[in-house]
């Protein structure tokens, strides 16, 4: 009995954090399959009288007619796919070699290497633009997605190492030593236990560089100007003209934006798997 | 002959070639600019083509020191923080040991998490927006329709209701990446210390405050610092929904920084309040560090 | 060891990567590049504005224009910031009029006053020219000319008995009343008084409709003077009352329209693209086949007969631009007489001639809208007025955003909002 009420008091809570994460997202899906002239009515169309998936259509399978952004917008898509998994790889690899050194090991300044470089991230971005703009045009950089992995390297980085050094620091110190006595040397350790151990991590992680590189409007939109490097933030952000808001328009462009990175932790969620630690320290 | 090396010069050789390229991408990229920045800040900079800089040391830190609407964005912004990570913290942590405990559904859960934050801001800013609105807003009309309101309400009119609006419009986005991370902490915790204190009779709640929050420690420190220097920094879901109205209600101090820098074109200026904004996160970075930081907790 | 050593040939990778890729080719003799930067959805499409650059790189084989599109938010910046580079990665670029003098003053925008002929002063609307000239000088050509205009509801109107729209505030705060008290719309007039731009616009025209305005001639303040108190205590009083939508407060341009396409208000006032879809878009408006425009009313007593804002906007070449010349040649082009009439179905033309005869009758004809909206347009021209030309106005601007703000919401009273407002500008002046 008393399982019973457990599973049932859970499921409401669930069904209530599924309601606190899709009530707006519906609203996002109805906006996006809506005209403007529905969208105004009151009371509220919860379901549309007259849907449209015209917006669909306009970014999928533009023709002549359609607005500039919306037929670019599958190659914004695809830039922002390039980008975001580039950082993220590399940010993974070097961000959890270094984040694994400042953990484990021991050497001179540790401490402050670490602060410094969470202090890095501190300065707000708005003011490195201009200096990343000129920097970028100077080598021949810019409007290429070169130059936004490397910038958004220089700030998922500090936060993947701070991150995966959480991740880092509750796996027990004596799992490698037990490794250690095994004969294993500091990199074959970590290659061979700790890492898949911190698949969790790697993951979280990894889906938290991903989704910031996703995200990024503002360098984006200066270091960028034309198709061949635009990402998917700034060609919503091209749904607004001068004064006209293409709201289904924008709103589509969300809908679609989300698939990627669900579908990618879709795939990846199969590696965060619990208790991996409990069989191998009890032996 | 290799000179054989002790124990701690090949730990500092290996820790220095790990961390070597990590160090390369952040300071190649962020170095020079944090100088200039601060560089900048100890000039009368105007932006333009041929003006001469004029260099008046700290007169810039002096000026916003001093000045009113300073402190009253530094305040707000502080609300802004601290409500909103604080909520964001609680409500990821329940929703990350609720899916930790594998109820019905826990999968679909977890993956639906992703939906509010990979929606990129802008669509985020402007779909909160609209649902907030006086006259077609979905907020409104699900009040009316319930009963609670008899109604329409102009939310966005009012400052302190406008500020909350904005404030719960952030924490759907980034609740999910706290809920993830802590639910990925629990993940890797080891079952074991848990199953011995349960043998010895304690409760839920005392297993839950005394073992597991412990435990957590390391990754509800990260993800504090992460969200806290993100909501500090809290821009463009403010530009979006209310442009820093109604009377400067929802200006923070990266809205003020961006007014500054990009709209007046005070380069010195602007570049004094980056600096005076990196201190102050760095501070509560510390502050963070401070309470929550145990490096030898493993036990 | 093994793993140390793949790490330093990834690294060494990396490097000659970033070498390989940041090799610039040297620069190619050859046609003069020229580099423009303007707005989507701004006049003619994007084919529209392609085909335009076609046409001229065809007549001008030995220049070569690429243009880019950006979006209204982003222009501001990507000027700035495209302008700290040597050379500046735009040669052309389109611009506000309210940047105008903060970009003459940093010195972004080429002084083409030599450059514009008594022939092109003539025969270009002197309102136009009101856009790109500062303290005299010009600083480009304007192109794309706006202001916002009247609209109202007629059937909303006739079911209060009223059949022409109202001549002074003053009339349409009484039709308001009959509009209110008879059920027929809660908030009859609906404003765009949100912390943006879009306040200041509708201040300008109620203030210069009730006699008032910016600044003096010697260009201070004179927006706190009693005129200008005056005004923004009607404003507060129409909200008070109930005859303005209190979420004007937070409004900008689409949500008057969106408030507008559902009915929920009787009278708007926006730019010229509102009619088109309120009035003829279905999937836009739910109130198709009922708005007119009428000129904007202003203020029993004042002298005034109208008043309205100027909006628009010009372009302007670079003054550190290695190709002027052949920047100004393009800009030329594209402001041309003949381009302007070919392509003014979505861009109301700068020449008197594009709205006489022949002309006029085509420029009618594109569109239905274009039928009431162009009439309108030169109706209401004449009344259009600029704000102040100043270096400083994006800060002056958010002062007085700041100031209306707070006298809406009743944080300080109108005459302490403007005088602090005026206090500002005239420490910005300095």
């Amino acid at each position: 009995m008393k399982k019973t009420l457990r599973v049932i008091l859970l499921s409401g809570l669930v069904l209530l954090a599924l309601l606190f994460v899709y009530f707006p997202v519906a609203w996002l899906v109805i906006s996006s399959i809506s005209t403007r002239s529905e969208l105004l009515s009151t009371p509220i169309h919860w379901i549309p009288q007259h849907p449209t998936f015209q917006n669909y259509i306009n970014i999928l399978l533009p023709t002549q007619g359609t607005s500039e952004v919306a037929k670019t917008f599958r190659i914004t898509l695809g830039n922002s796919l390039l980008v975001a998994s580039s950082v993220t790889l590399i940010a993974l690899v070097f961000g959890s070699l270094a984040s694994y050194a400042l953990v484990r090991l021991r050497f001179p300044f540790r401490q402050s290497t670490m602060l410094g470089i969470l202090g890095t991230r501190m300065i707000p971005e708005i003011s490195l633009v201009i200096p990343l703009y000129l920097f970028a045009t100077r080598v021949g950089l810019f409007n290429s997605p070169a130059i936004l992995v490397i910038t958004y390297l220089s700030f998922a980085l500090p936060f993947a190492i701070w991150l995966m050094a959480a991740f880092f620091e509750s796996i027990p110190v004596e799992l490698e030593d037990a490794a250690r006595i095994d004969g294993c040397n500091r990199l074959e350790t970590l290659w061979r236990i700790i890492m898949p151990i911190s698949s969790p991590g790697l993951v979280s992680t990894g889906l938290f560089v991903f989704l910031s590189a996703w995200d990024e409007f503002f360098f984006a939109l200066i270091l960028t100007s034309t198709v061949s490097a635009k990402t998917v933030p700034v060609a919503i952000a091209e749904f607004t003209g001068r004064y006209v808001v293409d709201v289904g328009g924008m709103m589509t462009g969300g809908v679609l934006a989300a698939i990627p990175p669900v579908l990618l932790s879709l795939i990846f969620q199969r590696y965060i798997v619990s208790g991996l630690t409990a069989g191998a320290v009890k032996g | 002959m290799q000179r054989k090396r002790t124990l701690a010069q090949q730990d500092a050789l290996v820790a220095f070639l790990l961390i070597l390229p990590s160090l390369l991408i952040i300071l190649g990229i962020s170095l020079q600019p944090i100088v200039s920045t601060l560089y900048l800040s100890l000039f009368e900079a105007q932006r333009g083509i041929n003006v001469q800089n004029v260099f008046v040391g700290l007169a810039n830190y002096a000026a916003l020191l001093n000045d009113p609407v300073f402190w009253v964005t530094i305040q707000r912004t502080m609300y802004f923080t601290v409500v909103s990570v604080g909520l964001e913290l609680v409500l990821g942590l329940a929703i990350a040991q609720l899916i930790h405990s594998h109820p019905p559904g826990w999968q679909f859960l977890r993956t639906s998490l992703i939906i509010p934050w990979a929606v990129p801001t802008i669509v985020n800013g402007t779909m909160w927006r609209w649902i907030y609105n006086a006259d077609y807003g979905a907020l409104n009309g699900l009040l009316l329709q319930l009963g609670i309101i008899d109604k329409y309400i102009p939310w966005l009119t009012k400052p302190n209701v406008a500020m909350n609006l904005v404030i719960l419009a952030d924490i759907w986005h980034s609740v999910p990446f706290i809920a993830l991370i802590l639910q990925a902490a629990l993940a890797t915790l080891p079952a074991d210390l848990e199953e011995a204190a349960s043998v010895d009779g304690a409760t839920a709640v005392q297993r839950f405050l005394l073992i597991r929050l412990p435990l957590l420690r390391p990754a509800i420190l990260v993800a504090l610092i992460v969200r806290t220097v993100e909501a500090f920094r809290a821009f463009d879901i403010i530009y979006v929904i209310t442009n820093g109205g109604p009377a400067y209600g929802t200006v923070t101090i990266s809205y003020l920084t961006y007014l500054e820098m990009f709209s007046f074109g005070h380069i010195g200026r602007g570049s004094a309040l980056s600096f005076l904004i990196s201190l102050f996160t760095l501070a509560m970075a510390f502050v963070y560090i401070r309470v929550l930081y145990r490096p030898e907790e493993t036990l | 060891m093994k793993a140390i050593r793949s790490m330093f040939f990834a690294l060494a990778a990396l490097v000659l990567l970033a070498s390989a890729v940041g090799c610039q080719p040297g620069q190619a003799t050859g046609p003069a590049t020229v580099r423009v930067l303007t707005m989507e959805q701004a006049g003619p499409t994007v084919d529209e504005m392609n085909a335009i650059v076609d046409a001229f790189n065809k007549a001008n084989p030995n220049i070569k224009v690429e243009i880019e599109y950006v979006s209204y938010d982003a222009l501001h910046d990507k000027i700035t910031t495209a302008m700290s580079s040597t050379p500046p990665s735009y040669d052309v670029f389109l611009v506000d009029d309210i940047w105008y003098a903060e970009f003459g003053k940093a010195g972004y925008s080429l002084d083409v006053t030599d450059r514009i002929t008594q022939d092109m002063r003539d025969k270009i609307f002197p309102a136009a020219w009101d856009i790109t000239t500062v303290g005299g000088k010009v600083y480009g050509m304007p192109w794309l000319l706006d202001e916002k205009y009247f609209f109202y509801n007629e059937d909303l109107l006739k079911q209060a008995g009223f059949d022409a729209p109202p001549a002074t505030w003053e009339e349409l705060l009484a039709q308001a009343k009959v509009l209110k008290d008879q059920g027929i719309v809660e908030y009859p007039i609906v404003w765009s008084w949100g912390q943006y731009e879009a306040a200041i616009c509708d201040w300008v025209i109620l203030l210069y409709g009730n006699g008032g305005s910016l600044v003096d001639d010697k260009g201070a303040p004179a927006f706190n003077n009693p005129t200008g108190v005056k005004t923004l205590t009607w404003m507060l009083q129409t909200i008070d009352d109930g005859y303005t939508n209190p979420a004007s407060i937070s409004y900008v341009e689409e949500d008057v329209r969106n408030v507008f396409s559902q009915g929920k208000a009787a009278y708007a006032v926006n730019w010229n693209y509102m009619y088109d879809l309120v009035n003829f878009n279905k999937d836009e408006s739910q109130v198709t086949g009922k708005i007119k425009m009428a000129l904007m009313p202003a203020f029993e007593g004042s002298g005034v007969k109208s008043a309205s804002i100027n909006g628009s906007m010009g372009f302007s070449v670079a003054a550190t631009s290695p190709s002027k010349d052949a920047a100004w040649k393009y800009i030329e082009f594209l402001t041309s007489e003949s381009i302007q009439n070919q392509y003014s179905a979505h861009l109301l033309p700068i020449w008197k001639t594009s709205f006489e005869g022949e002309n006029l009758t085509k420029l009618q004809g594109y569109t239905p809208a274009n039928a009431v909206t162009v009439p309108m347009f030169n109706e209401q021209f004449p009344f259009a007025h600029v704000r102040p030309k100043v270096a400083y106005y994006p800060e002056a601007s958010k002062a007085l955003q700041l100031a209306l703000q707070e006298a809406l919401t009743k944080q300080k009273s109108p005459e302490q909002a403007l005088n602090d407002a005026a206090a500002k500008w005239v420490e910005l002046a300095k």
